[in-house]
């Protein structure tokens, strides 16, 4: 398919469809309201169901229940929707349902504000609804991957029965890029024979959450974290830049990974010796690249649109926290490329 | 020997926790029967609410799925728009439909959503042990409400047949009890009715049964019994509220 120029949230909303997404429920809240507003002209199209819930609370439980019923389906909504999501989320994994979530990031907490950020790293990656659980967590760098995790997403959650979730911000929503959609399902996905059809008698489908016999609750959660073992093994992702004399290593997902990309260029060519570890999949967190080349690493500078969530991860990702060294923006601005290089030749001195 | 009745198909052979008077084994039977009669055992999913009936879902020998707290129509709504053509309906109590789920369900009427609401309205929180509910009648005692419910401090009980009644979205209405056989008998006919219309398409219908708790009430079976006759009915009438097959001549 030849490439097009699409709005990062229009693009989320197309690569749905092409990975045979038929069903879409949402709420609208900047900077992801082009999701439902798209999906909302286009789903009809294709004999497709867009549904404007009343809530972000609503959206996520008629999630659980299109989800159950064996469908591919998706919302999508940004930070303080999302927070609204937390609940769905975690009866879909309880009853280990597939579900696609998008968030475009906004800063936080509470309303904050509608410029793009990364402060939901923490309430995505580690959790955000109550119990022992763990969401997929894929973290987009552009309008094109965004659109490759979004129809990645579908197959990672139909083969193991989990929510997944993407995690761009505001500005990969709301910024134009070329895009191409070349949809290739993953072979032998498993068939939804789980799935509520209207049954009968001893096969009938019978969806539970409540699980009031601790000792089947913890079976429960023993079950589910057999699945995560798959999960740790199968789907680390990330992307090496310039790694390979690298001795000082950025650690960046998403927006602003582009502009530490931008920023080792000017470091490069100064003679700096940095590269980055950028992570693809943000849980599972990439530890098999921290084992590749953490003998040749002197220093981690993780630069995020946050007060440093992810830190904790790649300090015990290098087992070194003193390794590992913060800048980043929040609120809703964004790291400029000349702070980046500032904090990068405040770090490596004169170690060229 | 001639078999002259046999329980419904529609139930399991599970043994229902519920306690003795309580009107949840009543109106899980009617509703199977409806099921059965109508040849929809095989065709139907319920999704059963957060309170006492969390555990229908192991009671309906049909598909079903847990929701969470007050969000079964949320649920409800996406089963049926992805299997527009199996019979769908949640099951709920006054906590769940009526507090918590109030956004749900008003919004899944309005909108029209092809499914069928039981709603049980007892008056009390069950599951939790006898907490004010939004439908709790003045002066009514709960244990968050020990001296019984004062609107001026509790606030009012709400009417929820009267309130979803406004909408356009419903096609059917009907309050229903099941403190006499008569009473039984017609709520088992609003039960059917509520379905064959899911079945015509014609849009949202609601059962609401006006039901008892014995265990939180604080009263015999049979003073449940009386006690809705007495003071739940008068506050919450019997009646159909709303019925566009009559309206509208289908």
């Amino acid at each position: 398919m030849a490439k097009v120029l699409m709005k990062g949230n229009e693009a989320v909303g197309k690569a749905a469809i092409e990975a045979g997404c038929r069903f879409f429920m949402g709420y609208p809240i900047t900077p992801q309201s082009e999701v439902p507003e798209y999906l909302s002209n286009e789903l009809p199209k294709v004999g497709g169901t867009f549904v404007q819930a009343e809530s972000e609370v609503a959206a996520i439980n008629m999630v659980y229940g299109a989800a159950a019923a064996g469908a591919r389906v998706m919302t999508s909504s940004s930070s303080p929707g999302i927070a609204l999501k937390q609940e769905g989320i975690g009866y879909i994994t309880n009853a280990g349902l597939p579900a696609v979530i998008i968030n475009m990031m906004r800063g936080g907490p509470g309303l904050g504000t509608i410029q793009p950020g990364q402060a939901d790293y923490n309430m995505t990656v580690k959790g955000g609804s109550n119990g022992d659980y763990h969401n997929v967590v894929l973290a987009p760098a552009s309008v094109q991957e965004a659109v490759n995790m979004v129809m990645e997403a579908f197959d990672i959650a139909d083969q193991y029965c989990v929510p997944v979730i993407v995690l761009a911000d505001g500005l990969i929503g709301q910024m134009m890029e070329p895009v191409e959609f070349n949809y290739v399902p993953r072979p032998n996905l498993p068939e939804k024979k789980w799935a509520l059809v209207g049954h009968w008698g001893a096969e009938r489908s019978n969806i539970k959450n409540l699980v009031i016999e601790p000792d089947e609750c913890e079976a429960w959660n023993h079950q589910h974290f057999e699945v995560y073992k798959q999960i740790l093994a199968n789907e680390e992702a990330w992307e090496d830049y310039l790694m390979e004399d690298a001795e000082y290593a950025f650690v960046s997902y998403g927006t602003a990974s582009r502009v530490v990309r931008t920023a080792i260029g000017y470091l490069r060519a100064e003679g700096y010796k940095v590269g980055m570890i950028r992570p693809k999949t943000l849980w599972p967190f990439p530890q098999k690249a921290f084992d590749k080349w953490d003998a040749q690493v002197k220093m981690y500078l993780d630069v995020e649109m946050s007060m440093g969530q992810m830190v904790q991860d790649v300090a015990y990702a290098c087992n070194d926290k003193n390794k590992v060294v913060f800048h980043g923006r929040t609120g809703g601005n964004v790291p400029t490329v000349d702070e980046v290089v500032a904090f990068g030749k405040e770090i490596m001195g004169g170690d060229k | 020997m001639a078999v002259v009745f046999e329980k419904t198909k529609g139930l399991t052979d599970a043994k229902l926790h519920y306690c003795p008077g309580c009107g949840h084994g009543i109106v899980h039977r009617l509703v199977a029967e409806v099921l059965e009669e109508m040849g929809e055992l095989g065709n139907s999913i319920v999704a059963v609410p957060v309170g006492c009936s969390v555990f229908a879902n192991n009671y309906f020998n049909i598909d079903a799925i847990q929701s969470a707290h007050g969000r079964a129509p949320a649920t409800a709504t996406g089963i049926k728009r992805v299997r527009p053509e199996q019979l769908v309906f949640t099951y709920q109590g006054d906590g769940d439909l009526a507090s918590i789920g109030t956004c749900e369900i008003i919004h899944a009427a309005a909108r029209g959503e092809k499914i069928t609401t039981i709603f049980i309205n007892n008056g009390i929180y069950g599951m939790t042990g006898g907490q004010m509910a939004p439908t709790t009648l003045p002066g009514m005692k709960a244990t968050t409400a020990q001296k019984g419910r004062d609107p001026q401090i509790n606030g009012n009980p709400i009417r929820v047949s009267e309130m979803l009644s406004s909408l356009t979205g419903p096609a059917y209405i009907e309050r229903v009890s099941i403190s006499t056989p008569a009473q039984v008998t017609q709520a088992k006919k609003a039960i059917r009715k509520a379905f064959e219309i899911q079945k015509q398409g014609l849009g949202f219908t609601f059962v609401e049964v006006v039901s008892t708790c014995p265990t939180n009430w604080g009263v015999t079976p049979v003073k449940a019994m009386e006690f809705v006759r007495e003071k739940m009915i008068p506050y919450y009438p019997l009646g159909v509220f709303k019925d566009i097959t009559v309206e509208e001549g289908k």
